[in-house]
């Protein structure tokens, strides 16, 4: 089916109301979301925080149109998603979510290119081949892969492989770019590089949503959003001080000081 | 809808790129359907092969052949084969003045002897035969001439040797014109038969001596009785009426009422043919199915390996839904995964099929026939077995839940 149309670009691009998730495991229901309301602008960049348990997984879950609420809406670019069945969710998945995963993903054996155009594959643009390369190579090269687009996943390093995720998640353009702990396999200069990608991005219009357990990455968001107890418990925008390049970081003012958790009790932040 | 069918190319193309990458994988899959398939083509045409070579030697018999011999006898109401003929020349003559779909008749008799042609000495069966039998048994003369029918009559000793007799007395190859002693009686060597090889119980139908059937009878045998009588029908569709004729003619003359018991039996070629097709059949059959299990086991083995590959690219399968595959863009994509392996396979197992029954006929000498009928149904089959082994597997990769196949270790 083709998805409704769009709202107008003032609405939110994503609008969670009331949310709840209530998961039954034999006798005992879990209740990981307890109400949720969330409201995500266009062009916003928002770290979504918590410990395990949170609830903070079922979330993205729903963000990321993997699963559907118990109850509440989620509208996402104007559409309610909240009671699409597998099919729909598929498709809005491809057209409207670019997902990049903690441990990359990317399909063994497979060059970088190939893995970037495999939304396209699944998608209703109906692109022929020759479209679908430059579209990848395009995607390839705003993350900075230029170049490298026939290597295969075991020929680039960590950083290298989760920007070919990073590209394949652009490839269709989508709403909200939904990164899940992206940096956990990284190192911490890798770390800072590809959330430097995710700035780019950001800086050029893309929203982005990013699941971390880390302050340090959180850190480079314009927004924290700090879920406990399956209820949204801290809202915050940050006064961000951003550094273009991690080199120049050292000389600004320490981004982690506008961070307004690393100042909370230590049992209240995440390990 | 364009865009869809743009989308299924696309997912065919996924399909075949994972077979492409794991080759070592998708040969050892395929190798259950290649034997399979292989099998299937190769027993037929050993089958098919053993059939009509046993056809061969049936229609080697002559044409529209029908052969009587002695049944069993009644004597004083004890039913018993006496191995005495009823059988007497007069017989055949009758046959042939009043059964009109008969064309030939020959009397037939036999002795056993031991030959001498100069230095050599051969032994050997002397059957005695009239003029048609070389009709009936469309059998000709390779050098020199039948015996005529004045030889008949006359009862002269004059013989046609077999090839096989002909070689093992006259090594030279003058054997025409020669003359060879029969039990110290010595007969003028006339003819020399075709080769024709051997009979269906593998005796060699060129060691035998050709004389007429009174010069054996008189000379030879000093018996009244024939042995046999050889028939050939008019045409195929008369075979049925001559028999029913002969047997008529025979209990008239033999005495013997309708409802009893003939002292005569017959045989056709076509009863001998289906007996013997039957035979052939049951090996084709027995054959073909040791060989359709091998092709099913293939399938269970193609099962096996998708059914891996699914645990194995259950990752890959969450990548795939979390990016916007649907359940049945994952179905297709396994589903044809598992129909290429087969088809793969199977057109492998085809040329194998092609290759090995040559193979069979050059180095163990059995005849061999590839029916295409069998090709075809041994590719459907392995292209079938994909489809249906490969199905379950693809419909389990179709509905996992990605969530969980994203979080699968």
């Amino acid at each position: 089916m083709a998805p409704p149309q769009s709202a107008p670009a003032t609405a939110p691009v994503l609008e969670i109301h009331d949310l709840t998730k209530v998961y039954r495991m034999g006798e005992v229901e879990v209740h990981a979301l307890k109400g949720i309301n969330l409201s995500v602008e266009q062009g916003e960049f928002v770290a979504i925080m918590g410990p395990s348990g949170s609830g903070k997984s079922t979330l993205m879950n729903i963000i990321g149109c993997l699963d559907r609420p118990t109850a509440g809406t989620y509208r996402l670019d104007g559409i309610d998603v909240s009671r699409l069945d597998r099919d729909q969710r598929a498709e809005i998945r491809n057209d409207k979510i670019g997902f990049v995963f903690q441990s990359f993903n990317l399909l063994a054996r497979t060059r970088a290119t190939e893995n970037v155009e495999l939304p396209l594959l699944y998608g209703n643009l109906g692109l022929t081949a020759p479209e679908r390369a430059k579209r990848s190579r395009e995607a390839l090269a705003r993350v900075g892969l230029a170049g490298r687009e026939d290597h295969y996943p075991s020929q680039l390093s960590g950083g290298q492989q989760q920007r070919v995720a990073i590209a394949r998640a652009l490839v269709t353009d989508p709403a909200i770019l939904l990164a899940d702990e992206p940096t956990g396999n990284l190192d911490s200069r890798t770390s800072e590089e590809v959330i430097g990608i995710f700035q780019g991005l950001n800086d050029a219009g893309k929203t982005v949503i990013l699941i971390t357990h880390e302050p340090d990455i959180a850190a480079h968001a314009r927004r924290v959003v700090y879920v406990r107890d399956g209820l949204i418990w801290r809202d915050e925008r940050i006064v961000q001080v951003r550094a273009k390049h991690p080199d120049a970081a050292a000389e600004g003012p320490e981004p982690a000081v506008a961070f307004p958790f690393t100042i909370a009790p230590p049992e209240e932040v995440v390990r | 809808m364009k865009v869809s069918a743009m989308r299924m190319l696309n997912i065919t193309k996924v399909g075949l790129m994972a077979i492409a990458r794991n080759k070592m994988r998708s040969l050892l899959t395929m190798l259950g359907i290649i034997i399979g398939v292989a099998c299937v083509i190769t027993m037929v045409a050993v089958g098919t092969g053993a059939s009509s070579s046993i056809q061969a030697t049936i229609n080697s018999l002559g044409s529209n052949f029908i052969m009587i011999f002695p049944g069993a006898a009644m004597s004083g109401g004890m039913r018993s084969f006496t191995g005495e003929s009823k059988l007497t020349p007069e017989d055949v003559t009758a046959i042939k003045a009043e059964c009109p779909a008969v064309s030939y008749a020959s009397a037939g008799t036999r002795t056993n002897a031991q030959i001498v042609a100069g230095e050599q000495n051969w032994g050997t069966q002397v059957w005695g035969v009239d003029v048609d039998w070389p009709f009936i048994r469309a059998w000709n003369v390779a050098d020199g001439d039948f015996f005529t029918d004045v030889d008949v009559r006359t009862a002269t000793r004059v013989c046609v040797l077999g090839a096989t007799v002909a070689e093992n007395l006259f090594p030279a190859g003058d054997a025409v014109g020669s003359s060879i002693r029969i039990k110290h009686l010595p007969f003028k060597v006339v003819g020399v038969l075709e080769r024709k090889g051997g009979n269906m119980m593998g005796q060699d139908q060129d060691d035998q001596i050709i004389a007429p059937y009174t010069t054996v009878m008189k000379q030879l045998l000093g018996s009244p009785r024939i042995s046999m009588i050889y028939i050939s029908a008019r045409s195929a569709d008369q075979v049925q009426e001559a028999q029913n004729e002969i047997d008529a003619l025979m209990r008239q003359r033999h005495r013997i009422p309708p409802g009893q018991e003939s002292d005569v039996n017959m045989r056709s070629q076509e009863e001998i043919a289906s007996t013997s097709e039957q035979t052939s059949k049951t090996l084709s059959i027995l054959l073909g199915s040791a060989a359709a299990i091998s092709l099913l086991v293939g399938g269970i083995g193609i099962m096996n390996i998708m059914l891996v590959s699914v645990t194995e690219r259950t990752r890959e399968i969450g990548v795939r839904l979390a990016i916007g595959a649907k359940g049945r863009h994952v179905l297709l994509q396994f589903l044809l995964e598992a129909i290429a392996l087969s088809v793969v396979g199977g057109a492998i197992g085809v040329g194998l099929g092609l290759l090995i029954p040559n193979l069979v006929t050059r180095f163990a000498g059995l005849p061999t026939q590839v029916s295409t009928g069998s090709v075809l149904l041994a590719f459907g089959f392995a292209a079938a077995i994909g489809v249906f082994f490969g199905f379950y597997p693809a419909r389990k990769a179709s509905r996992l839940d990605p969530i969980d196949a994203l979080r699968y270790e």
